[in-house]
Parts: C-alpha cells; structure tokens; sequence
C-alpha cells in the first residue's frame, strides 16, 4: 500500500517577488497493492506533484509518503526509483538508445546481465505486443503508440511492484489509445502490479480505475470512490460537473432501429452506439 | 621577473612610442590602415555576393563549403606564397589578407540575410514596399548586426595576420616581432607583443559595442548566441 | 613534384611534428571544454561571461600568445609546449560554447525520463547526457580540428617545427613547390581528420542517422 500522509508541496514563487505556488495542500490518501488507482482532475491541480511524490521526484514540503508502512523518506532515491516504475506523456524514450536498450535500461542499472536484460526485453516486447524486429529501432523511428508500449515495457521490465504513469496516453490518437488501455488492463491483471494513473480525461478514468481520486485545485480530493460509485452517487457539483452528468448535451437517449437493435443517440440526435446486454 | 621589468620599461619608454624612436603610434596606425583597408576590400566583393546568396538561399553548400576551407587554410602559407610570388612590399601580404577576410564577411552576409523570416519579407510586400524599401527598411536593420559581426571577426583576424605579413617585409607591428626574434631583443618582442594584443582586444570591444547598437532591440537576444565568432590568426 | 620526391624525409618530419602537436591540443581542449561547458550550462548566470570570455581569448593573435607564454610556463620559446597550450587555449575558446550548446540541447522531458529510470549521477552524465550533447560537441570538435590545424603551422617563424616550417624554409631558399606543398598538406590533414571524425560519430552515434 502506498499512503500520503497530509502531504504539501509549495513551490517558490516564478519571481522572487511573487507568491509561493502551492501545487498540493494537505492531501491524503491510500492507494490499496495490486489495485488501479487513478489521479483525475483538471491541469494544474497537483496530479503530477502528487506522482512524483512516489518516486522522490518531488519532495513534499511537509507530510510524508509511505509505502508499506516505511517512509520513503529514509530511502535513497536513486535505488527507489529502480524500484518503481514510470511512464510519462511522451513515452520520454532515451533518442540515443535502441528500444531494445531502452527496455534493458532499468535491469541493467539492477545489476542484470546483458544475457539477462535480453530475456527481459524480448519477454516484455511480447507482452506490449510489439513484434521483435523492433527491438532495434530508434525512438525517432516509432509511431506515438509504439514508442507508448516501448515506454510501459521499460518501465515494466524489472517487474517492479509500482508502477507510476503520468497521463500516458494523452497524445495518442483515440483508436490508438483505447488499445493501450485494454493492453494495460491486461498487463495489471497478469501482474498484480500496484499502479497510479494520472489523466485528466474522465471516461478513460472510468476505463481503468478500480479506484478513482477526483482532485480539484492544490490536490483537494473531492471524492474517492470505484468508477460505479462515483457515476451512481456523486459526492457534490464538482464532481457532478466533471462527469457532465448535469450538462444537457450528455444526455443519452435509446431508438430501436429497423432491424431491431437498440441504438443510444446524443442530444443531438447523433449516434453514439449500439445498447448490448451487460 | 628581470623579463618583465625590461619589457614594461621598454613600454613605458618615450623612445618607444617617439616619431623619431621606434614609433609605434605610427606603426600601430599603419596596421590599422592595412586591417581597414585589406577588410573593405574584402567587404565589397563579400557583401554583395553575400547578399545575393542570401535572398536567394541557394547557395548554402557553397558557404559552408568556403567557410570549411578557409578555417583550415594556413594564414602564414598564404602570406609566405604571395611573398615569394609577387615579391616583397605592401601587394603580396594585402591580397592575402582580402582572401582571409573574404569567407567570414561572405558567411555572416549570408546567414544575416538569410536568417531574415521570410514571412518578415512577405509581410513587407503585402505592405507595399520597393525593393529598394525592402532593403533599407528590413535587410538592413535585420541582417546589419550579422553583417557587423562578420566585419568584426575579419578584421581581427586580418590585424592578428597583418603580424605575420611582416615576415614577407611588410610594415605594421609585426616588424617589432621580428625585429625582436632576429636581435634577440627580448623586451621588444614582449612588449610588441603585449601591445598588440592589447591593441586587437580593444578593436574586438569596440566592434562589440558597435554590433550591440547595430542590432535592433527585439533580435538582440536571439543574436547574443549567434554572434562573435572572431577568429585567431 | 620533383621537389617533393627529393624531399620526403622533410616533408614526413613536418607532418610528423604537425600532427605530434596539433592532436594532443584538440584531445586536450576537448577534455577542457566539457567539464567548462558543462558548467555554463549548469550556471546560466555564468554561461555569459564563459562565453563572453572564450570569445576574447580566441581573439588573441597567435604569434604573441606564442611569444608571451613562454613567460607563463617558463619552456624555452622553441619549445613544442608551447604550440600544444596556446592551440589548446583556442581550441577550448571555441569548444566552451559547442559543449554548452549541446548539453542545453537535451529536452527536459529526456532528463525527466533519465532521473525516473534511476540513473545516479554520475552515471546519468556519462551514459545519457554526454551522448545527447555529443552530436553538437562534434560539430564544435570538427571546427576547432580544423582552424587547430591551420594554426599549428604559425610557430614555425619562431623556429617551432610543424608543416608550416616548409612556409619560413620555402620562402627564405625562395622554393615555390615547398610552399604549396605546405598549403596542400595542411589542408588535406585537415580534410583527412574532418573525415575521421565525420565517420567515427557516425559509428558512435548511431541514432543521428536515422533522426536526419
Ligand atoms: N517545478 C515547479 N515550479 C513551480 N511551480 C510548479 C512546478 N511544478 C508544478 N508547479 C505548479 O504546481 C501546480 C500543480 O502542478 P502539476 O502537479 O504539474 O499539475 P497537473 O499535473 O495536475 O497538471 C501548478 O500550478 C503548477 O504551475
Ligand atoms: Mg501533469
């Protein structure tokens, strides 16, 4: 389990005249082990702060982070970030490593063997799906998805028990990503990986979560809950209004089409999709 | 430290700076008359062409090609091969030195006009402005501090070869150099040398503070990492 | 020509010297110039005046820095130390800004990436940054090998011997062939080493290709 403890971050003012920035103010939380745990909120309300909190990216200012009951804060930070893995937006792939070395990255920091490293690279291309003649491609020479997968592949190729992602999926086209997000559903199921996912996109929040934190400026939490929960009993406007369950135009509506099947349309009469049995 | 004491009494003597001494005021006037005069010639030919690369922007190979070939030509070769060609005076080293100012003046004529966005130039246009305009309004403010820099690095590395001209016996303040290696006399080779070291920075400042006030406000920033690339000789 | 056959020996002893003095001043400055360019990219603050300052020193004409150093490091003024520090002073000169360049080159996000992985930092310098920076540094090493090259000759009015010995010998014994041949030879050297150096990044720097 990871807990935040009453965290706080300030950061310095942008001149030394101007005010102290505070990014999260007194926040805590658990994030249970082998669980989904997504950060959600608009930009600029601490997700990321939060994230790199885990792996002592960022230093809260005061509070503390745990993991398993030991503060972080007595770890060395190099070796915790080993420990941990991390994705962020733009895959962040090493340009001057093949994805093949870019994989090997953190088992070899670890000590493995290149015979080792290897196994782990070809081991975690078959799991990210992606085909083996890849192995020795430059980053430059990836689609934004491809160098996605390369990215969680690297961040899992040690097998850490935490993995950190910091919207991952946010510049990926929308075909492309709703495949990125079964692929990690699957891995976390295989895994039993401990994961927090940052987004500010709430139905890919709603996809993934098996815990959904809904932030609102300096990390306030304004509710956490299950994905089912949060849609069926929303805690108060805010959270209402991120759902956009009171706007009008997310209003759905069912019409049997000709051949008998249920069609949902939107407000606007546009199709939406076709109503199947749960 | 005796070295020392000699060469600053040699610099402090009046019979070093003294029309009818050593007379290195003169001297140093001469070098920068030979410097000035080697860099305009330079800066005909360069300017022009330059320019008409630039706004036709064909023609970056070459530049690069010619700026290549001139980091590694050898100043001394040149000078000692015009030397022995055209025998000795003022000519042989004076061409050399307009072919040793040529490539920097071309490069930054170029890159400065060049660098000039072309929407800049679109937008002029669409405003209605001549050719002539064009030149004098958005050329000109835009490529001049290039244009500067590139006069500045010739002309120090001119006055940094014009020394060595004085091996072909060409006058300046090289002679003093030479003078001192050939007599062995120690403290007016340091001496010459310390002056003329001090002679070439205060010219690299000036020319600095002159690029400074050639720059319009808005490009200053972008041009201090662009800029200064003067060259040892 | 028939000079040239007649004098390879001279010949080969120049280019010998040539190259004895000119190499350890490029491999010199450019273990100079990254720990300094690497600091003005560290300390913004300071990456002016570094830059300023490399600037003006590189504006120092050659034959009186050779003449004045001696005075500095107290070697005899013939002596070939003298060559090696004043090219290596012009070498780091022009170096100082290539290395900051390139180590300002290198996206934060690659930073972020590197620090996440958890590389120490030590390591994070030599496996990541210093490769990142590389293709801009040898850029710089390419310019500073070249103009190196062409300066080594100018100590041979001091009596220093190196290629440019066949300029001051060819033109006291008034000898045309030598002359040129120490033009020619200076630039192929410099040719030959660009050369070097072009195919040695691409060696080690696979991923530049591929970018371009
Ligand atoms: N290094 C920093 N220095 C100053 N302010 C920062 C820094 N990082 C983040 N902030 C500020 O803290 C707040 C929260 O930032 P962040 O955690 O990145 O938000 P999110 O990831 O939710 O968009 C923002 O107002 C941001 O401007
Ligand atoms: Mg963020």
């Amino acid at each position: 389990m990871i807990s935040f403890e009453s965290v706080t971050k300030t950061y310095p003012g942008p001149r030394r005249s101007a005010a102290d920035v505070v990014a999260v103010h007194d926040t805590s939380f658990n994030v249970d082990t082998g669980t989904i745990t997504v950060l959600a909120g608009s930009s600029g309300c601490g997700k990321t702060t939060l994230l790199r909190m885990v792996n002592r990216m960022v230093a809260p200012t005061s509070g503390r982070v745990q993991i398993n009951g030991d503060d972080i804060a007595h770890m060395n930070p190099v070796q915790l970030r080993r420990k941990i893995g991390y994705v962020m937006q733009h895959a962040g792939l090493l340009p001057h490593k093949t994805v093949a070395e870019n994989i090997a990255v953190v088992p070899r920091l670890n000590g493995a063997t290149r015979a080792e490293a290897k196994r782990s690279v070809d081991r975690m291309l078959e799991m990210v799906e992606l085909s083996a003649d890849m192995a020795d491609r430059y980053p430059a020479e990836l689609s934004g998805g491809q160098a996605q997968r390369v990215g969680v592949a690297r961040a899992l190729a040690d097998e850490p028990r935490i993995l950190l992602m910091d919207e991952p999926f946010g510049a990926v086209d929308p075909l492309v990503r709703t495949g990125l997000q079964q692929q990690l559903i699957d891995i976390q199921h295989e895994l039993g990986t401990t994961m927090l996912f940052v987004t500010h996109d709430m139905s890919e929040a709603l996809r993934l979560g098996h815990e959904i934190i809904l932030l609102a400026k300096q990390g306030r939490i304004m509710q956490q809950d299950s994905p089912t929960r949060l849609v069926e009993q929303p805690a108060n406007a805010f959270v209402e209004n991120f759902l956009g369950l009171n706007a009008a135009e997310k209003a759905l509506r069912t019409r049997t089409t000709a051949d008998g099947r249920t069609m949902v349309v939107d407000a606007h009469g546009r199709p939406a999709g076709f109503l199947e049995q749960a | 430290m005796n070295v020392i004491q000699e060469t600053i009494n040699w610099l402090v003597s009046p019979q070093t700076w003294s029309a009818d001494g050593h007379d290195m005021i003169a001297r140093s006037l001469e070098h920068l008359q030979y410097s000035a005069i080697a860099v305009a010639f330079a800066a005909v030919l360069a300017i022009p062409a330059g320019w008409f690369m630039g706004h036709t922007r064909r023609f970056s190979g070459v530049i690069v090609g010619i700026t290549g070939a001139a980091r590694a030509l050898p100043t001394l070769g040149l000078v000692t091969l015009f030397g022995l060609l055209l025998g000795i005076g003022l000519v042989p080293p004076m061409i050399a030195l307009v072919i040793l100012a040529i490539p920097s003046i071309l490069a930054s004529t170029y890159s400065g006009i060049s660098a000039i966005d072309t929407s800049v130039l679109d937008a002029a246009r669409a405003q209605g402005f001549t050719t002539r305009q064009l030149i004098a309004r958005v050329h000109l403010p835009l490529g001049l501090a290039m244009i500067v820099g590139g006069l500045r690095s010739a002309f120090i590395q001119v006055m940094s070869t014009a020394i060595l001209a004085a091996y072909v016996g060409a006058g300046g303040l090289g002679r003093f150099i030479f003078l001192g290696i050939n007599t062995q006399h120690t403290a007016m080779l340091l001496g010459a040398s310390v002056w003329i070291m001090v002679l070439v920075i205060v010219v690299d400042v000036l020319f600095g503070t002159i690029q400074r006030f050639a720059t319009p406000a808005g490009v200053r920033r972008l041009n201090a990492t662009t800029s200064a690339q003067s060259s040892a000789g | 020509m028939n000079w040239v056959t007649n004098n390879l020996e001279t010949i080969l002893s120049a280019l010998g010297w040539h190259v004895a003095l000119s190499v350890p001043a490029i491999v010199a400055a450019l273990l100079c110039a990254i720990p300094l360019g690497w600091l003005a990219h560290r300390l913004p603050r300071y990456s002016g005046p570094i830059i300023t300052g490399s600037g003006l020193l590189f504006a120092i004409p050659s034959l009186p820095l050779l003449i004045l150093l001696p005075v500095i490091t107290g070697a005899g003024m013939r002596d070939g130390i003298n060559v090696v520090i004043a090219l290596t002073l012009y070498g780091i000169a022009l170096l100082v800004r290539s290395v900051a360049d390139g180590f300002n080159s290198i996206s934060s996000e690659t930073r972020l990436a590197a620090t996440a992985l958890g590389y120490s930092g030590g390591r994070r310098f030599l496996t990541v940054e210093l490769p990142l920076a590389a293709p801009i540094i040898l850029t710089g090493l390419r310019v500073v090998t070249a103009s190196t090259i062409a300066l080594c000759t100018v100590g041979a009015v001091l009596g220093i011997p190196s290629l440019g010995t066949l300029f001051t010998d060819g033109f006291q014994r008034q000898i045309l062939a030598e002359i040129i041949t120490g033009i020619v030879l200076t630039l192929g050297l410099a040719g030959l080493f660009d050369g070097l150096l072009v195919v040695l990044g691409k060696m080690l720097m696979p991923w530049q290709k591929q970018v371009a």
